[in-house]
């Protein structure tokens, strides 16, 4: 019903509106629920005041499904979409079907945080403006680190020494299904931006650097791995290799695990009334390597791209660009706790107010590890899922990180062959 | 002895009913609860909270698409039966030359994996300006079904005796009156079963489903369970996704015992003989 | 009467020989007809996009630019570079997925057949609670495989698992079993929700075909003395064979194109990945039309193959005469 008022009212005011410049527009922002509504709110506060249209298109919550919609549209040179909200790692990929957005963003586009209009840009040229960021983030249990009195582990081996203690003293108290870390190692592109995070904290490089040379057999990565591997069947459950993010926070926000890495997302359920484990949670950034090592939480997060194929680029351009302004970020993380990309916003009092651990995040997110996605372009996904497949073989015990990685050097490079675009 | 047999045929309907039903069960469960509770086993549901369900038909037109998902599927399995019970009589019944290529042909249709022919049929269904329609949707399924139950109703046809056609023949009749009036009946069986297998074929369809249409309006119901997320995009929302398949299970099985008599009721050894 | 007694149409088809030559002709013209608007309808739906898929099998397509490619020959299936041998058929990943398909058919068909009959058997006999029966049999074909295939995902979640937790308390596990994320379990995993979710259907096609048979033969049996078991291999399968194989083909079809359990059960890892979902990885993933289309063809020929064995072990004649 309030659906049907609103369109009314925006049918409404098309009439009212001279009506000769009015056009519709399609975006597809998230499917449902409560991102659904934000998205809907940011849209039609910009409809209203420009007397266009905007239709919100539903697209599965799997990324990898979204991304087959959107390429089966785009190859078809549909125009039933004309805004895309996209991953930080289909730029490249998309691209040859997006409009260039360079020239209108020549003013804003610096206020953004570096690392997200770097994942926008394909050949130099900007095809999409960033939206909000996500970066993996260490959840811990303050209240058990407090029993154990444990501070928060800055090292990987920290990490691994604290979970085996609390494991062992909460398994001697009866829990025997308590676990000291969970992660996200099941075969897709989680597991890449989860060992891409162990490895470049430990200075092993992004798979492919900046030039595109592949840069994966390090003996920097090979350790990395051979931590995680580590992991497995000792402060991690075996089962682990088959987990997404939602398996993950469904074992530590029963209480069953010291750490977890996951995405901001999980701070507000693990707040949630119904929790578990309310006001005994934490978030710090993932641990280093060593000494010399990083921290490093592996970016994500959205982008908003025009359609080529757009037969109103001009509005959806708009569109676009007042989505992706500071007054509308800030409304979303105010109301939705969306990460901006503006990076002034993270000084901004009421969104610390609404989300207090903001302050934090800014630093996460500069410091964050992009995937190699904009250098491989269309590769990407190729390149990722020969890296976490490789990564799988070795948590699951059947390679050797060095032998693992060898052979994946040369299957990279099988893919670069003839270059990597 | 008689007394074993009994006891051990119903263990034996008792321990398949479970296996089949157990998922259903916990399905319902689930639905009931909420939050953190989902990520616990439970046996019984502690309290009968609606809350699920209510969410379910909240944010998005959730009676639409089980509409949608009816008139699909139903028109899919109308299509399929008539298209299949006379193809299968000519194919059944008739020798022509031909017929045992054709048939390959047909079944041949059924052997491609169905993301390959997803980029072809979504050109295709463009083409017709059928794209997010439900035309659209009733073509592209008839590629999953009516092979199938055009295979199904030859096989069943050809067992049926030779005499009973031939009588109707010798008394002038049509083949299409032979069709009708003494096949259609004797098929009743295979034909029913045939339909509702059909039916959930095109109920449960995904890929096609969500590839061919775009707004929510339009949407059948396993893209619109597909889509229900949380309250952010990586959050599955456990409780309501459950709530929605028993939902969608629910007119399914009242199906089910509505043409189960039907299944039944088949032949009786009289009708058969020639 | 039917099939056991079925050769004895012939001295009715002397009978009405007379009429023969024009009745035959006016029937093959109205088999023709009849036959005409499914093939329309499947030419025109299917042909297209399945010819499609062959011509860019040779062809270098990729998503991204659809209309502009190459004609490559078969250098998707097998190509030389620099003395390199590439191509399909030359991906062992590829062959993995072969393997693991067939394997998977083979296990959950035979699985599923051998339940079929017994559940088509108990729900033909007669008993109180019969259409209940019926409709809880059919619950796992009902719903929908987006929803069972993540419901049996999170079943069998590790840690919170009912299946774990019920194993558990009754004894017959010592600790928690990692179902799907362990390779080794992985596809029998995927084989026990894959006959759970489709033994109804070939149950259901078994049961017609039951309640197709004459009820004579059995009480012809009956009176005989004949034991149950005997009457069960020596009348009724030899009976129900034709129906029996039209299932197992067509749930043989589904198997070897199995993409959504094993997507979401076990995530797109290489040891457990099926030819679709390998077919579907070049294609979506990445963007591969030409490679995919490649694959969708060998799909195809190898499911034409098994398919043509197979009716030639169960000696199905498809040009055979109605009994």
């Amino acid at each position: 019903m309030p659906r049907l008022i609103a369109s009314l009212s925006l049918a409404a005011g098309l009439i009212a509106s001279t009506g000769a410049w009015a056009v519709d527009i399609s975006i597809s922002c998230s499917a449902l629920g409560k991102e659904y509504e934000i998205c809907k709110q940011g849209v039609d506060s910009w409809a209203q005041r420009t007397g266009n249209t905007v239709k919100i298109v539903s697209t599965p919550n799997s990324a990898t499904e979204r991304l087959a919609l959107y390429q089966q549209l785009l190859a078809a040179g549909a125009a039933d979409i004309d805004v895309f909200q996209i991953d930080v790692v289909w730029t490249g990929i998309l691209a040859d079907h997006l409009t260039d957005l360079t020239a209108k963003a020549q003013g804003t586009i610096d206020d953004h945080l570096p690392a997200m209009v770097e994942t926008s840009r394909v050949n130099g040229k900007l095809m999409a403006m960033p939206w909000f960021a996500d970066a993996g983030l260490l959840y811990y249990r303050q209240d058990l680190l407090d029993k154990y009195k444990r501070p928060v582990p800055q090292t990987w081996a920290d990490l691994t020494e604290t979970a085996r203690l609390i494991q062992e003293g909460e398994r001697k108290e009866g829990r025997g299904d308590f676990w000291g870390y969970v992660w996200q190692g099941r075969a897709y592109e989680g597991l890449t931006t989860n060992a891409l995070e162990w490895i470049a904290s430990f200075g092993g490089g992004a798979i492919v650097d900046d030039k595109g040379e592949i840069t994966i057999e390090n003996p920097k990565a090979a350790e990395a791995l051979k931590t995680a591997a580590g992991w497995v069947g000792t402060i991690t459950p075996e089962g682990v290799l088959n987990y997404t993010e939602e398996e993950s926070r469904g074992v530590f926000q029963a209480g069953n695990a010291a750490f977890m890495r996951n995405w901001p997302y999980a701070w507000a359920l693990a707040q949630g009334a119904d929790s578990t484990i309310k006001g005994k949670v934490g978030i710090a950034p993932l641990p280093k390597g060593d000494a010399d090592g990083r921290h490093a939480g592996t970016l994500g997060g959205q982008l908003l791209a025009v359609s080529k194929y757009s037969k109103n680029t001009e509005a959806a351009t708009d569109l676009v660009m007042t989505l992706t302004g500071p007054q509308e970020e800030k409304r979303r993380a105010v109301e939705g706790s969306f990460n901006p990309t503006i990076v002034s916003l993270y000084s901004d009092s009421d969104i610390a107010r609404a989300n207090p651990f903001i302050g934090d995040l800014v630093d996460v997110f500069t410091n964050a590890v992009a995937r190699p996605a904009t250098v491989t372009g269309q590769n990407y996904n190729k390149v990722s899922t020969e890296f976490f497949n490789a990564v799988h073989q070795v948590l699951s015990k059947r390679a050797e990180p060095a032998q693992a990685l060898n052979r994946l050097d040369r299957d990279l490079k099988r893919i670069k062959r003839n270059g990597w675009q | 002895m008689k007394a074993l047999t009994r006891i051990g045929f119903w263990l034996l309907v008792i321990a398949i009913g479970l296996f089949a039903i157990f998922p259903f069960y916990y399905a319902i469960i689930s639905s009931f609860r909420s939050g953190a509770e989902l990520f616990s086993v439970a046996y019984l549901p502690e309290r009968l909270s609606l809350s699920n369900y209510v969410a379910v038909f909240d944010r998005q037109p959730f009676g639409r698409n089980i509409l949608n998902s009816i008139m699909v599927a139903g028109s899919v399995v109308a299509v399929s039966l008539g298209l299949g019970i006379t193809a299968a009589y000519a194919f059944g019944r008739i020798a022509f030359r031909g017929r045992a290529l054709l048939l390959m042909t047909i079944l041949a249709v059924s052997m491609f994996p169905q993301v390959a022919v997803l980029s072809g049929m979504f050109e295709l269904i463009r083409s017709f300006g059928l794209y997010n329609t439900l035309p659209g949707l009733i073509l592209a399924n008839l590629m999953l079904t009516l092979p199938f139950t055009i295979w199904v109703l030859t096989t069943f046809m050809r067992e049926l005796p030779k005499e009973i056609e031939e009588a109707a023949f010798v008394d002038g009749a049509t083949p299409w009156i032979v069709v009708r009036r003494v096949f259609l009946p004797l098929m009743a069986p295979a034909a029913v079963t045939t339909g509702l297998l059909a039916f959930i074929v095109s109920w449960n369809e995904f890929l096609f489903a969500l590839t061919f249409t775009l707004t929510n309006e339009r949407r059948t119901v396993p893209p619109a369970i597909a889509l229900m997320t949380g309250s952010t995009a990586y959050e599955l929302p456990w409780g309501t996704i459950m709530a929605a398949s028993v939902i969608v299970t629910l007119p399914i099985i009242a199906l089910v015992l509505v043409f189960q008599r039907k299944i039944v009721a088949g032949l009786t050894a009289g009708a058969v003989k020639g | 009467m039917s099939g056991a007694v079925a050769q004895t149409g012939v001295p009715v088809q002397s009978h009405v020989q007379g009429r023969r030559s024009s009745l035959t002709r006016s029937r093959i013209r109205a088999a023709w007809l009849f036959i005409a608007p499914s093939l329309i309808i499947l030419a025109l739906i299917a042909g297209w996009p399945l010819a499609r898929t062959i011509w860019f099998s040779f062809t270098d397509a990729d998503l991204n630019s659809l209309s502009d490619y190459e004609f490559i020959g078969f250098e998707n299936y097998l190509a030389n570079y620099d003395g390199e041998w590439l191509g399909l058929l030359t991906d062992p990943d590829w062959w993995h997925s072969v393997w693991n398909t067939v394997w998977f058919t083979l296990v959950s068909v035979s699985i599923e057949t051998v339940l079929g009959i017994i559940v088509a058997l108990i729900l033909n006999a007669a008993f109180p609670g019969r259409g209940i029966m019926r409709a809880i049999i059919l619950i796992p074909w009902a719903i929908p495989t987006v929803v069972s295939a993540r419901m049996w995902n999170w079943m069998l979640h590790d840690q919170f698992g009912v299946i774990n937790d019920m194993l558990l308390r009754l004894g017959l596990i010592a600790a928690p079993i990692t179902w799907t994320a362990n390779p080794d379990t992985a596809l029998w995993t995927v084989v026990m929700v894959d006959v759970w979710k489709t033994t109804p259907f070939m149950a259901l096609l078994i049961l017609a075909a039951l309640q197709m048979l004459p009820s004579d033969i059995y009480e012809a049996a009956k009176v005989d003395g004949v034991h149950p078991v005997r009457v069960f291999f020596r009348v009724t399968l030899p009976l129900i064979k034709p129906a029996l194989l039209v299932a197992i083909i067509f749930r043989a079809l589904d198997a070897l194109r199995v993409f959504d359990l094993i997507y979401v059960l076990t995530s797109n890892a290489k040891d457990t990945a099926s030819m679709s979902v390998y077919a579907r990885q070049q294609l979506v993933d990445f963007q591969e039309v030409g490679l995919g289309s490649a694959a969708s063809t060998l799909i195809f020929l190898i499911i034409a193959l098994l398919t043509v064995m197979t009716l030639a072990a169960g000696r199905v004649r498809l040009g055979e005469d109605p009994r």
